[in-house]
């Protein structure tokens, strides 16, 4: 087993670390105190491919694997978890519309994501339905060649900024099996939002209630066939657990940075806090946390690209591991830092309350636990 | 119009070099290595002219171990179409860079050489002139703004009194400053193309060179830890300092 990237893997680090450092971190604080959502740098990053990183080259993306994705959202997150978080969904969405898109739905959306002209937020969760997804109300009744949907969808990341939304909407009866998915543009009457909501962290990307009353789309802006949508929405959630435990590595990994200079430079008793055992374990622990919060991340990468069976409890592992371990190892830098990590000063609180919803969304941490252990159970 | 494009592997600019214990170098075993900032901007701009229809082809070549074959692929990401890696393991000075590039031009035939100032592991600043000098073409050193004209080439130049601005006429050689364009990022994209564009390999002994070196390091050494310095009381005792002390004032 060969744990070295290829040449061309570093590569795409390199541009990704370049990219992160040069054109992030230096407004990441700022996104962060001011809620800027930072559509211009978006585009940026889309001119280097990394909008539709799941998206064929035939459809003008840039065809990379799972593994290469999540090395590119390790390094972006390095400098706003919160954003690279954003740009995540946008290109899971990119790849529900690849992958399960007929040539028209690909043709009329995919040119406008490929380069962040066309912004896409994915839609699952309602006000009642979170954990238990399948149970989800929001109604797509069929009128004519139409769907007429009515209902409300929770915590939509890029609410009321996206241009398109896929929606997952019940066409039939009870359960996973009466849900498909409808693409809703923006602008389409009866299509409304609710305010933006006021949160913890992740404040570079607006959060809000997408709200249908009576709206009106073509039948042929369903994704897939009629009752697919909850297949393909938890398909698509296995990818994207990949992509936000990435994202919490890239938090993770700034915060170990962060900690080892503060270590190395702040002292007290006459020497360097870093020459406490105390201190000194703690970092130890940390840089483990994170190289096994790593690996088990890019093994379910690996087993999306490689199709594994297994594939769906590895990404549900793979989450629940790297954003538990990388939520710690944050706090733990903001310990190493005493008072100073609780300023907003210094950055590493900011990473606390960016990478704590990763523990939480895309399935929380115990459905993960829930996933994993239905299959253990089915074996 | 072709367009040659030298590019050195050198340590990356972040890394905080170390001193070889045995003071023949500096440590590169196990450090990061990139392509030399000033052939950066050198590949941008020959990218650049190729855009703007100027020139057809950009080749990259560089000179060295088999892993400068990766800073070719870096070229080959940001836009070069085709790239030449003269393997060798001998630690090549400028002269013999020089001559191993002089036998590519001819071999190639480009119409413009664009290459770094210097590289920032040696700082030598001399591999271009001397290209210049063997081959007989015009020079354009520390370029800050390139203009392609009919069978020439403008190139204006920062020197120590501001700027001046040579018309050269091709083929010429061009060495690149900081400020002449913001190289930039290669595309996800592009990475995956540059690994299907082709390498050609050759070595010192192919192109007839002898690349033996003429000049003998004796030793590398770390510059001296800056002391503590010290705090004046007044500006009569900082001027005294200055004069006396430092012997930086008349």
């Amino acid at each position: 087993m060969d744990f070295r990237l290829s040449e061309e893997q570093r590569a795409i680090v390199e541009v990704a670390r370049s990219f992160a450092h040069n054109e992030m971190a230096p407004h990441a604080a700022t996104w962060d105190e001011q809620s800027i959502f930072p559509v211009d740098t978006l585009k940026a990053a889309a001119r280097l491919g990394m909008a539709a990183m799941f998206v064929p080259e035939a459809d003008g993306g840039s065809g990379l694997g799972r593994l290469e994705a999540a090395l590119v959202f390790e390094q972006l997150a390095r400098a706003c978890p919160s954003t690279a978080a954003f740009l995540s969904i946008h290109n899971m969405v990119g790849w529900m519309i690849a992958t399960h898109g007929t040539a028209e739905q690909k043709a009329r959306h995919l040119p406008g994501m490929v380069t962040m002209d066309t912004v896409a937020s994915y839609c699952l969760t309602e006000p009642g339905a979170g954990s238990d997804a399948a149970s989800l109300r929001t109604r797509a009744a069929a009128e004519g060649a139409d769907y007429v949907l009515d209902g409300e969808k929770a915590f939509i990341s890029g609410g009321s900024v996206s241009d398109l939304y896929a929606v997952m909407a019940r066409t039939g009866g009870e359960g996973a099996g009466g849900i498909s998915c409808i693409l809703v543009e923006k602008g389409t009457p009866g299509l409304g939002f609710g305010k933006p909501e006021r949160k913890l962290g992740w404040h570079s990307q607006p959060t809000a209630a997408v709200v249908f009353d009576g709206c009106r789309v073509p039948q042929a802006n369903r994704l897939g066939d009629e009752g697919e949508g909850f297949r393909i929405a938890m398909r698509a959630l296995d990818g994207g657990r990949v992509n936000i435990a990435a994202c919490s590595l890239g938090g993770a990994a700034a915060c170990l940075d962060l900690a080892l200079a503060h270590a190395k430079e702040r002292r007290q008793f006459g020497r360097a806090i870093a020459d406490f055992q105390a201190i000194r374990f703690t970092l130890a622990d940390m840089a483990t946390d994170l190289e096994a919060a790593r690996l088990m991340t890019w093994r379910a990468a690996a087993a999306l690209d490689a199709d594994d069976p297994e594939k769906t409890k590895l990404c549900a592992m793979a989450k629940r591991l790297a954003t538990d371990l990388c939520f710690d190892i944050c706090n733990m830098a903001l310990q190493i830092h005493g008072g100073y990590g609780y300023l907003r000063d210094f950055p590493v609180e900011r990473y606390v309350r960016d990478l704590r919803v990763h523990q939480i969304l895309e399935g929380t941490n115990e459905i993960m636990r829930v996933i994993i252990a239905r299959r253990l159970l089915a074996e | 119009m072709k367009i040659l494009v030298p590019v050195k592997r050198v340590v990356d600019f972040n890394v905080k070099v170390r001193v070889k214990s045995d003071q023949s170098g500096v440590e590169t075993a196990n450090v990061k290595m990139s392509m030399n900032p000033f052939d950066e901007i050198a590949v941008e701009e020959a990218v650049r002219i190729k855009e703007a229809g100027a020139a057809e082809e950009v080749v990259a070549v560089s000179l060295g171990v088999p892993q400068a074959a990766e800073t070719i692929r870096t070229a080959l990401a940001m836009g070069a179409d085709r790239g030449i890696l003269v393997k060798t393991e001998e630690a090549l000075e400028p002269l013999a860079v020089a001559k191993l590039l002089k036998a590519i031009v001819e071999r190639e035939a480009p119409g413009l050489v664009i290459l770094g100032k210097q590289a920032i592991d040696d700082d030598s600043n001399q591999t271009g002139q001397m290209l210049a000098a063997l081959l007989g073409w015009p020079q354009g050193t520390f370029a800050s703004k390139v203009v392609l004209q009919d069978g020439f080439v403008e190139v204006t130049r920062e020197v120590d009194g501001g700027l001046e601005t040579l018309k050269l006429k091709r083929p010429a050689v061009i060495t690149t400053d900081l400020r002449l364009n913001e190289p930039r990022y290669a595309s996800l994209p592009s990475i995956m193309k540059a690994k299907k564009k082709p390498i050609e390999e050759l070595t010192p002994g192919a192109l007839g060179v002898d690349v033996a070196p003429r000049l003998e390091v004796l030793k590398v050494t770390e510059p001296p830890k800056r002391t503590a310095g010290v705090r004046v009381n007044s500006v009569a005792e900082l001027v005294d300092k200055l004069r006396n002390e430092a012997k930086v004032l008349p």
